[in-house]
């Protein structure tokens, strides 16, 4: 264990295989059950890490803000829904954004509506990087995220549902989350993003262009939901088989892009 | 391996302990500083045994790495009771047959507490909310959710 005060002395650390430590939500599990397989634990105690600063080109929040801040913070209320759903109170008053955007399938559900709003993770030494640029890497990745930028969005142009096999808290057989620029009016623009369908956070881009004519009648939602395992890649795990997920996956997005919750 | 001196508040004491590395806090409390009143149940955040306060907001003890918890307050069920009188909140899981093996009471309790400072007056499903990450499997969670708002009633006019 290490503990560093800013995000170079953090970036320096993680050059060499380690861990930097978010709530501990999930690296803790891992130091309980198996500290042989963690080579270095980094702490940061940077302040930054835990502000939320609006700014003009977003809502840029620390990568060691926890969900209960986003709940309760008045600029976040877009994304409060997003991090009711993961955990219970006292999980959600440790678990990070940070950790989120790291946390391996069926985790992240965070993460998935950052990858729908188009979302950007700033690294330690300031280069920004689009969600899914981010996600693509992640697994190669060595360095810190710092923060994470969230463009401003109306409520009601997010929509997001957790599919879980137990209430009212679960893990996710899957997630969605779609922006709707036009809101209810329209598909046009829409970025729909699955979580558990595959090792990452992952577009459905072929519902998104079933979308893209704008109509978001029945037959509008009917065609993008036909389409929208293309590209996903969902794996068998304890809580739903891939078949299952795959099978599931039209009739929950049609519940989220009819509203229902 | 080396150990670590950290120093925190627990229940209104200050308290200073050695902790190894990548100890978790829950058994820091449990081993170093005798707190026997948070359990270990999976050590996975998964049943909410270890619930406790760190600074007023519950926290799970054993995903919390002890040195974290420097110079922070921390509360358990051992600081619930005023002596020789229980905490309301007791009081209600006792008469309301809320505890059964009482394992998942302690953790119980400091979530329902948690939940009792910041909404005196809860409704059911806020409760059934506040105590979502803790499982007993004894009660069927109707007792506890009872006893909850049987507290909340009993601190009526007063700080749970």
């Amino acid at each position: 264990m290490i503990e560093v005060h800013t995000f170079s002395q953090a970036a320096e650390a993680a050059r060499t295989p380690g861990h930097i430590l978010g709530g501990g939500t999930l690296l803790m599990r891992q130091v309980n059950y198996a500290p042989q397989t963690i080579e270095k634990l980094i702490r940061v105690t940077d302040p930054e890490l835990q502000e939320i600063r609006a700014d003009s080109t977003g809502i840029r929040i620390g990568a060691g803000v926890t969900m209960a801040s986003i709940i309760n913070h008045p600029d976040l209320s877009v994304l409060a829904p997003v991090a009711r759903a993961i955990g219970a109170p006292a999980l959600r008053n440790m678990a990070t954004v940070g950790g989120n955007l790291f946390a391996p399938h069926p985790y992240g559900d965070l993460a998935v509506a950052l990858l729908a709003l188009d979302a950007f993770v700033i690294w330690s030494d300031g280069r920004e990087e689009d969600m899914e640029t981010f996600f693509q890497g992640r697994e190669r990745t060595r360095g810190m995220v710092t923060h994470v930028v969230v463009p401003r969005v109306q409520s009601g142009q997010l929509r997001f549902r957790k599919v879980s096999r137990t209430r009212p808290k679960g893990i996710s057989v899957m997630s969605i989350a779609v922006y709707l620029p036009g809101g209810s009016l329209s598909g046009r623009g829409a970025r729909i993003a699955f979580g558990a369908m595959g090792p990452t956070p992952l577009r459905a881009k072929a519902a998104e262009a079933a979308l893209e004519n704008g109509a978001m009648d029945a037959s509008g939602v009917a065609a993008a939901c036909s389409v929208c395992g293309h590209g996903l890649a969902p794996q068998d795990d304890a809580l739903a088989s891939a078949w299952y997920r795959n099978e599931v996956a039209p009739v929950h997005l049609r519940r989220c892009l009819e509203g229902e919750t | 391996m080396a150990k670590r001196p950290i120093s925190f508040t627990l229940n209104g004491t200050e308290t200073g302990i050695f902790v190894n590395e990548g100890q978790n806090l829950l058994e820091a409390l449990r081993r170093e500083a005798g707190d026997l009143s948070p359990k270990f149940g999976c050590g996975q955040g998964t049943c909410g045994a270890c619930t406790i306060l760190i600074d007023g907001a519950p926290h799970l003890g054993c995903l919390t790495l002890a040195e974290a918890a420097q110079g922070r307050s921390i509360e358990t069920t051992s600081g619930l009771a005023d002596g020789p009188d229980l905490h309301p909140l007791q009081r209600a899981f006792m008469e309301g047959f809320a505890a059964q093996c009482g394992f998942c009471t302690s953790g119980m309790l400091m979530a329902a507490k948690a939940l009792l400072v910041t909404n005196p007056h809860p409704t059911r499903d806020e409760v059934i909310e506040a105590i979502s990450g803790n499982l007993c499997r004894c009660t069927g969670y109707e007792p506890i959710v009872d006893a909850i708002l049987d507290a909340a009633i009993r601190l009526q006019g007063r700080v749970a």
